[in-house]
């Protein structure tokens, strides 16, 4: 049994396959539903306890950015903790604030929850190991990220509260602004795969299209990271302002729902990245598939890790002005360069681009990466990093040789 | 259709993990923008200037630590020379070189606590903070060793200080001295070329240099609009005048202005430590004198630069032995006088910026 | 540069992520080690570790072994339980007198002992009420006969209010481990109370400036018979 799995690369087909040699024909359908079941239940708890250890291994990192250690008294290098966060949080009152729009607040936090685990339902951990066979991948996932902000928007709404309204109402502007560019990111990696179902993403990176299109890359990381609101874009529960945003009046297991979901972000940001950029699970050597998978996800969660525990957060108008006058360009010129060199490179017979074709690709748009940066940088961002020279005030400077003044009028007045 | 829209007011209430203690301010809002700001303080007042009229001038001190908590030494040195000055008492000159190695020690506790809380609020994660806490423990654990205790410590009294400091501090302040200037190095590396942070805090809260001069404000606020007044050189005391150092200007009276203002007297305090113990002589570090003061009839006001602005205690004697009333000028409650015109037109977001760069400290303001 | 600032700031969180001088936590009260750790601390070889106390061993590679850790305290710490004398306190209760919260209670009655000097009183009742100290140590200060001295330690959290008043008997029965605060006498023996093991306690003899005087002495400075 073991063997065939390995042979066929963790192939989940296989567990269909299985079931329907077991049961009778007439109950083809209950082979499905039981496969259906088992692999559900088995991504389900996958994706949980990766969260929940994930909470473990965010903590201990930015202790250790922190010069501090992170939890490590429960259990073995503190990895009990997450056991005892959910244990905490489901043995606190589950309040509903009384004016509250009872339906609506119940449901907020699975309206969060169930896309961020549909996103990866369809993504492939080996050649055939996905559960959802969808050739329209990559919409099915710009579509179903942004469900979250129906999500965010219900939480502030029905928990009747002027702070919470107030930051779901930032969030929503925020949310909404930052679909667009990673709708467009994605659209040149549509062009560069000539697909649009993941596993024909991945199957299409001879290179990984992090070197093909760096550009592209930038922008879906920064966007994606804005959709899942991490730091430096995380007014939504910016707890230095306004109290906790929309999660204030959520106490208990929905709290729990919602703690779950804003730590799913990043792994679902990482699993994302990894699966369009740098090549899912392909790699080289003996090392499986998922292993693969599982190392670079690791690392683009690293990294946002260490951009989490660095950079102070953006205003929120500043925020959406990132997005429109910075964000949607560059991804507008992503699209245009990543479409003139498809056109130019592209075999015309097949429609397909071969290794060498992705390599002048990459190279062209290193260039145009680097220029549209520097270009947007400038437009966009600060030229004065120094300030200037600062100059005494005459108003009242100890240093003059003169006698203080008598009233407050001499001080808006002559200067010597 | 012309959308209608309504004020919303909130507390930003006394319970805020950003108001620097216990302050609540009723802010009205247009969507993001502010409209109106109208701080309520009193939340943490004591009854210090009236607890001041039942207790002795040594006992006094332990209130003064308890004012601006975070720089305890400046209160004392505050308080104890307005107590001098009533009562013409003498301090030896090893207690004055004492006395200003203690007071800019807490001026850089102060800065690192001020720079390390408005990082927190711009939303970096607590990372500045913590790094500003650690370095703070080091001069934390000076303090220590000097009187005992890190927080409240009650080192100075009329004529002098409390005892000498014993043989492990130089070492250990000479290290301080060695290692804080790449220290702050680092933090600066972290925060004043950060785009994010010169986003957030550039060109936001400006007030003019007029507008602090009306408002009575002091400390790195004024001096961040381009006055240059400092009391430690305009009214030199204890050893200010034996030593070297510059006074930091900002040049456009912005919130990242105060943020750098607080960051170059820092480097100018290291410099000033730096010059004192080289300069510090063997000798006795109280006037012997009685153990329970009474100054003659009469009053005194003498004020010292804080980290927070010019501190001065106001004291009326009737030649017993607590004073007859004393009063407290409190430079975090003076210089929230601006705050509504700082505030006004500009997003939420920035009103917690802003307000921290003020660096008030509640105890101050309450008293 | 625009954007040279935020990889600045990325390089010096690195830094501090792997320079192994930055990692200042202290685990107090109890330290994780690891197997190595375990080694240095119980100052036996890992490997003979491993085969001796194959379950300690374990623990340690678990991450779950414990040493327990003290936080630096200076010799001069204004710390928490009080050091008395009572062959050197003399009821004066300058100590209740100078303290600033008044939370010192001192009944004393006649003992005869010493009129000549003022009398050494009996003292009946020596409350100190720790749990509205603020250990100022202004009766310390205060303590003409040195008989007072700060402690040294920080750990006094009782289950009630009321077992915060230390009384007389407590104060007997401490160890006498003063703090040098305030002391000279102690500070120049270098006498640290944190450091010191047991049985190494300050006589009362040692504890502070003056010593008892001979009757000759005394005759000499008072009134000659």
């Amino acid at each position: 049994m073991e063997a065939t799995v390995l042979k066929a690369g963790f192939d989940f087909t296989g567990i269909y396959g299985f079931f329907d040699d077991l049961l009778p024909e007439s109950l083809d359908w209950l082979a499905y539903v039981i496969a259906a079941v088992i692999l559900g239940a088995v991504l389900l708890n996958a994706i949980i306890i990766s969260t929940a250890l994930y909470t473990w291994f965010e903590r201990r990192v930015l202790g250790r950015f922190q010069s501090r250690m992170g939890p490590n008294r429960w259990g073995p290098f503190g990895l009990f903790q997450p056991l005892a966060d959910l244990i905490k949080l489901m043995t606190k009152e589950d309040t509903i604030p009384e004016g509250a729009d009872r339906p609506v607040f119940t449901l907020a936090p699975i309206v969060f929850l169930v896309p961020a685990l549909l996103v990866f339902s369809v993504l492939p951990f080996h050649s055939s190991s996905f559960i959802g066979k969808l050739n329209v991948g990559l919409i099915f996932i710009i579509a179903i990220t942004s469900v979250n902000t129906l999500g965010v928007f219900m939480a502030g709404w029905a928990s009747r509260n002027k702070y919470a309204m107030l930051g779901a109402m930032r969030g929503v502007a925020m949310l909404i602004s930052y679909e667009v560019p990673m709708g467009l990111a994605v659209v040149g990696i549509a062009l560069g795969a000539g697909t649009l179902s993941l596993s024909g993403v991945v199957l299409a990176q001879n290179i990984p299209f992090i070197l093909v299109m760096p550009l592209g890359f930038i922008v879906f990381i920064t966007a994606a990271s804005a959709e899942m609101s991490r730091t430096p874009f995380d007014i939504i529960e910016a707890d230095s302002e306004l109290g906790a945003g929309y999660n204030t009046e959520y106490s208990g297991i929905k709290f729990a729902l919602l703690q779950l979901n804003e730590f799913m972000a990043p792994l679902i940001v990482a699993a994302l990245v990894t699966t369009l950029f740098l090549s899912g699970w392909r790699g080289w050597g003996p090392v499986p598939g998922p292993i693969w998978f599982v190392i670079k996800s690791f690392v683009i969660v690293l990294l946002l890790l260490w951009v989490r525990a660095t950079w102070p957060r953006l205003r929120v108008d500043q925020i959406m002005g990132f997005a429109w006058k910075g964000l949607f360009p560059l991804a507008i010129i992503n699209i245009f360069a990543m479409a003139v060199e498809f056109q130019v490179l592209r075999d015309d017979t097949t429609g397909a681009l071969t290794t060498g074709d992705l390599w002048i690709m990459a190279a062209a748009n290193w260039i145009i990466t680097i220029v549209s940066l520097a270009v947007i940088a400038n437009v966009l961002g600060q030229r004065k990093l120094r300030r200037p020279e600062p100059v005494p005030s005459q108003l009242a400077n100890m240093f003059a040789d003169r006698p203080a003044p008598e009233s407050a009028t001499q001080l808006s007045g002559e200067v010597d | 259709m012309p959308i209608k829209t309504e004020p919303v007011t909130i507390n930003l209430g006394p319970q805020h993990p950003s108001t620097h203690g216990v302050f609540r301010l009723r802010v009205t809002f247009d969507g993001e923008m502010v409209l109106d700001a109208e701080p309520i303080v009193g939340y943490l007042h004591r009854g210090t200037e009236k607890l001041a009229e039942e207790r002795n001038y040594v006992q006094i001190v332990t209130l003064t630590d308890r004012l601006d908590y975070v720089s305890a030494m400046t209160n004392n040195l505050a308080y104890v020379r307005t107590v001098e000055r009533l009562g013409n008492i003498d301090v030896p000159e090893r207690a004055k070189y004492l006395r200003v190695i203690s007071a800019e020690l807490n001026r850089i506790a102060s800065h690192l606590i001020a720079t390390g809380f408005l990082l927190d609020e711009l939303g970096a994660f607590h990372t500045p903070l913590v790094y500003c806490f650690r370095e703070r423990e080091h001069i934390l654990e000076m303090f220590e060793m000097l009187c005992g205790a890190r927080i409240t410590v009650s080192y100075m009294r009329p004529g002098g200080v409390l005892q000498d400091a014993p043989e492990d501090f130089w070492p250990r302040l000479d290290d301080f001295v060695k290692t804080m200037p790449s220290y702050i190095d680092e933090l600066e590396g972290l925060i004043t070329e950060n785009e994010i942070v010169l986003a957030r805090t550039r060109d936001v809260g400006i007030i003019t240099a007029e507008q602090a001069i009306a408002g009575s404000i002091t400390g790195p606020v004024l001096r961040s609009t381009g006055v240059q007044w400092d009391l430690r050189k305009a009214e030199p005391h204890e050893v200010y005048d034996r030593v070297d150092f510059d006074i930091p200007i900002g040049s456009v009276g912005d919130t990242y202005d105060r943020y750098l203002v607080r960051v170059l007297e820092m480097r100018q305090s290291v410099r000033i430590i730096k010059q004192c113990v080289e300069q510090i002589a063997p000798g006795p570090v109280r006037t012997a004198g009685p153990f329970v003061i009474r100054p003659p009839v009469g009053d005194a006001y003498d004020c010292t630069e804080s980290p927070k602005g010019e501190l001065g205690f106001y004291i009326v004697s009737d030649g017993g032995i607590s004073p007859y009333r004393m009063h407290i000028r409190a430079p975090s409650f003076i210089n929230l006088t601006l705050l509504r015109e700082m505030l006004v037109g500009w997003k939420i977001a920035d009103l917690v910026v802003i307000f921290g760069s003020i660096d008030i400290v509640l105890g101050e303001v309450d008293r | 540069m625009y954007g040279l600032g935020l990889a600045k700031g990325l390089v010096v969180t690195f830094k501090n992520l792997v320079m192994p001088s930055r990692m200042v936590a202290i685990q107090y009260p109890d330290r994780k080690v690891g197997l190595l750790g375990l080694a240095k601390e119980t100052g036996t070889n890992p490997l003979a570790l491993l085969f001796k106390e194959p379950g300690q061993a374990l623990k340690a590679m678990a991450g779950m072994a414990t040493v327990s850790e003290r936080l630096p305290q200076h010799a001069r710490f204004r710390g928490e339980e009080f050091t008395w004398y009572e062959q050197r306190c003399t009821g004066c209760a300058s100590c209740a007198k100078y303290c600033p919260l008044g939370i010192i209670e001192i009944v004393t009655s006649e003992s005869g002992e010493q009129v000549q000097e003022g009398q050494k009183y009996n003292i009946d009742v020596f409350d100190i009420d720790i749990g509205r100290c603020m250990f100022c140590g202004l009766c310390v200060e205060a303590c003409p006969y040195d008989a007072l001295h700060m402690g040294s330690g920080f750990e006094e959290g009782t289950y009630r209010r009321a077992d915060l008043v230390i009384n007389k008997e407590r104060l007997m029965k401490a160890p006498k481990r003063p703090s040098p605060w305030f002391r000279p006498q102690l500070a120049a023996a270098h006498f640290d109370p944190h450091k010191a093991k047991e049985g190494q306690d300050v006589e009362w003899s040692d504890a502070g400036r003056h010593e008892q005087p001979t009757l000759e002495e005394q005759e000499d400075k008072w009134a000659k018979r």
